[in-house]
């Protein structure tokens, strides 16, 4: 298959994810020794290796990765870990560690897809408001927080007041314009209309014998499924999941949004098997930053370097990059230290899955994986 | 009264405010345009809802754990307040010196920052920029707390030039360093303490107590320095006295002041001639702000025709003027955080500017996503006929006309109510056929507000809101 034609999911855990706790180093004694008490017992890890293991709430994960479908990303991170989570999470976003930028990397992905944005559609956002990593001005992006009832006038409750409303827009934002703002603002008006017009199909068009369970995860990892399989020309799609910022009572936090996470990702990525459309499509999931290597009591504070994953059919499957040593010795001011920057997985997924020139995107050249089957 | 009047009052609410309802804007056109125009420069009591009452309601903006609440808190001071020029102004100078949560995570010492904007902003742009230079947020936020004596940090020092006060192109690399060298030993008072907290805390790495700035001479470099030409033993102060005194400052303040609260573009005659005057009051009042807003707002341009409907709102702006209209917020209602979402919804956070160089305003404020969500919000807020400023609307309509309404009449009054604002004729005919589908044989009753004529009084407010028109001031 053409690689133009291959889309990305990209699910973001907010708040900053356990790498310890959830690929767990249960064969490392300085693990248990760090983690009194906020910790994964050996006899509940499911095994990758002697070392190695998956926290147990990712199981529908771990089952996708022993068959070959998962990459696992070893002490993934930016430069100089700053534990702010919405400056690490603007990192990732623009793909600038050093400096504040203003383009997503997403954003210019989706303008090199479409350059002349002939598709109001080609990237999606599930959830409301645009993440900064989709946005680069003149690039048009969905924001959708309800499929089934995304669009104009959402609060309207009754459907023949609203249709008289979605009527007299349709009128009103088709007039000409009396100069070119007023063109602009028209020419939005109907694009939104017509994003939301072709949207609403979606969930029309959809079956399946998956049943998404009923979290905003698998709502939306749902929603993306029909979007995908109405064949709408989406390419980018995002979603965001949390809040991972387990300060106290980790345990029981962390286990559920794992539950909810994985069981979203399993089940979409079953769901575009039945529909026999697996090999188009590739998940990534991303944290800004992991957590302490020691824990406080209860839960795990702000810490740098992290795992991220990412899961298809046409995926090579295994551990990529080294996970780092948790030594004292080896310690970064109580954190890991890798050096495996972020862009090196951007960089991977721009060029080798929708075969475009990373550099300009991510701002340099950085070394890749092999992660995307050639 | 005469339609003229009311259309220029409305406009000047609509710029120096956050939108004006019918009742406020009575008060107003009895006391005259210019005399309202001294008093918005002259905030007295700013009457807002009351911090001991908001606290009472909502703790999370009394604790600041979270971005949200500090930014509803200062949401209901922009809705609630008496002096909207003083908060509209406020709003500009956060965009202009913008500081973000994203590298202080400390809500506190933000909101003290918006204070500070409070206080100066219409007052001497001296004294402002001596106050931002003093400020622990922007000291952080910019990094001058890791400018000292013998190792400079240039950022607060070239932002200081380029961003605050100049603009690029009127002073050299050499004029950068310079400045900052005068500005080293600006500092945090009790870093290491602050530094300390970090250490302890991950999430809030310098607390949540107020940060404090202080001057350390000991870190300071006292050498000569050649700044702008002049030569001297210069500290910041004697820096920003240079930086006021120039041509290129006034140039840049008045441009950006017009382009807040005149015209998004400067592109005609007229412009520039109102610059230029604003630069002569820049000058002859000693830089004091409110002297170059006096002459913008009693300038014939600006009550000109060529200047309504020449800006694209902001979504702060937006969100709030509909807010006041509608009479949303008044008393303290549990789910404000969420319209400081619904601001950054529409792509402006506030107290979370994107970068230093703030939002990009104008047309660049509407794309698909962020129409959708301001159609969407507005006819939710006029839609609902409890609203007390909704409510009004329809007293005054049934007063004005009768409470069997035709609806021609409805829209009319509609479009006058709510602003007024002028919209096209196609605009207009596009609302008609919508009330017509209301009506019985071209008539609403208004007679209560539960009847289905008012219902669809509100439901045209909220139309009128989803308008192109009203997506502009």
């Amino acid at each position: 298959m053409d690689k133009k034609e291959k889309s990305l999911v990209v699910v973001q855990l907010s708040g900053g994810n356990d790498y310890l706790n959830t690929i767990v180093p249960y064969g490392d004694d300085d693990y248990y020794d760090f983690r009194k008490t906020v910790r994964i017992d050996q006899s509940d890890v499911l095994q990758i290796d002697k070392m190695y293991g998956f926290n147990p709430h990712l199981s529908p994960i771990k089952a996708l990765y022993d068959q070959g479908k998962v990459a696992e990303i070893n002490g993934i991170r930016y430069d100089n870990p700053n534990r702010s989570h919405f400056r690490s999470m603007d990192i990732w976003h623009t793909a600038l560690p050093d400096e504040i930028g203003s383009e997503g990397w997403l954003g210019r992905v989706i303008r090199e897809l479409d350059p002349k944005s002939e598709n109001v559609l080609t990237g999606v956002n599930f959830g409301r408001g645009l993440p900064r990593a989709l946005g680069v001005r003149g690039v048009p992006v969905a924001s959708v927080g309800n499929l089934e009832t995304y669009g104009l006038f959402t609060d309207m409750q009754d459907e023949a007041e609203k249709s008289l409303a979605l009527r007299a827009f349709t009128h009103m934002y088709g007039g000409i314009g009396k100069d070119s703002v007023m063109e602009y603002l028209g020419q939005t008006g109907r694009d939104a209309l017509k994003g939301a017009d072709i949207l609403r199909t979606a969930p029309a068009k959809y079956s399946s014998t998956i049943e998404y369970a009923n979290n905003s995860i698998a709502q939306n990892m749902k929603s993306m499924a029909q979007v995908l399989l109405a064949d709408l020309g989406t390419r980018v799609f995002y979603t965001q999941h949390g809040s991972f910022d387990t300060h106290s009572g980790e345990i029981i936090s962390h286990s559920k949004l794992w539950d909810e996470v994985s069981g979203a990702v399993a089940d979409f990525y079953d769901d575009l098997k039945e529909h026999g459309r697996d090999e188009e499509v590739i998940v990534m999931i991303f944290s800004e930053f992991g957590r302490r290597i020691k824990d406080n009591g209860s839960g795990t504070d702000h810490g740098s370097g992290g795992v991220a994953f990412v899961i298809g059919s046409d995926i090579n499957g295994g551990m990529y990059g080294q996970y780092p040593s948790i030594k004292q010795a080896d310690q970064l001011e109580g954190d890991l230290r890798s050096n495996n920057d972020f862009r090196s997985t951007y960089t991977t997924i721009i060029d080798d899955w929708f075969g475009l020139d990373s550099i300009p995107i991510v701002n340099g050249q950085f070394e890749k994986f092999n992660f995307v089957k050639a | 009264m005469s339609t003229q009047d009311v259309t220029l009052m409305a406009h000047l609410m609509r710029r120096a405010g956050f939108s004006a309802t019918r009742s406020e804007l009575e008060k107003f056109l009895d006391k005259g345009y210019e005399q309202t125009v001294e008093d918005l420069l002259s905030p007295g009591d700013p009457g807002n809802m009351p911090d001991d009452l908001i606290r009472r309601y909502h703790v999370e903006q009394s604790e600041l754990r979270e971005l949200s609440g500090a930014g509803a808190y200062w949401l209901y001071r922009m809705i609630t307040t008496n002096n909207p020029l003083e908060e509209k102004l406020t709003l500009f100078w956060h965009g202009l010196f913008a500081t973000g949560y994203a590298k202080l995570n400390q809500a506190r010492a933000l909101l003290n920052q918006i204070d500070m904007f409070r206080s100066y902003g219409l007052g001497n742009f001296k004294d402002l920029l001596i106050n931002l230079s003093q400020d622990p947020a922007m000291i952080i936020w910019l990094d001058n707390n890791d400018n000292h004596k013998d190792a400079i940090n240039e950022n607060y020092g070239r932002e200081l030039l380029e961003l605050f006060s100049m603009g690029i192109g009127n002073y050299t690399e050499d004029d950068v360093k310079e400045c900052a060298r005068a500005f080293t030993g600006w500092t945090l008072k009790n870093a290491e303490y602050m530094a300390m907290r970090a250490g302890k805390d991950s999430i809030w790495p310098y607390g949540r107590i107020a940060w404090h700035y202080e001057y350390r001479n000991d870190d300071h470099d006292e050498g000569k320095k050649t700044f702008l030409g002049h030569e001297g033993n210069f500290n910041g102060e004697d820096i920003i006295q240079i930086i006021v005194d120039q041509q290129a400052t006034a140039k840049f303040v008045a441009t950006r002041l017009f382009q807040f609260f005149a015209s998004d573009d400067v592109d005609s005659e007229s412009h520039d001639q109102v610059i230029s005057e604003m630069m002569d009051a820049y000058f002859d009042s000693g830089y004091e702000i409110k002297s170059v807003l006096r002459t913008l707002f009693n300038s014939d341009y600006f009550k000109s025709d060529e200047c309504m409907y020449s800006r694209v709102k902001g979504p702060v702006e937006s969100v709030v003027g509909t807010a006041r209209l509608a009479g949303s917020y008044q008393l303290p209602q549990m789910d404000v955080d969420k319209l400081w979402f619904q601001t950054m919804f529409m792509g402006q956070g506030v107290l979370a500017p994107p970068t230093v160089e703030g939002w990009h305003e104008g047309v660049e404020w509407i794309d698909s996503g962020s129409l959708v969500e301001r159609v969407n919000y507005a006819a939710k807020e006029f839609g609902d006929t409890t609203k007390s400023g909704v409510r009004d609307i329809i007293s005054r309509l049934s007063d004005t006309y009768s409470e069997q309404i035709n609806v021609p009449d409805l829209v009319d009054g509609c479009l006058d109510l709510i602003g007024p604002i002028q919209v096209g004729d196609h605009t207009r005919n596009s609302l008609i056929d919508f009330v017509s589908e209301f009506s019985d044989n071209n008539v609403l009753d208004i007679s209560s507000f539960d009847s289905k004529g008012s219902k669809c009084v509100a439901q045209t407010l909220g139309l009128i809101a989803s308008t192109r028109e009203y997506q502009l001031a």
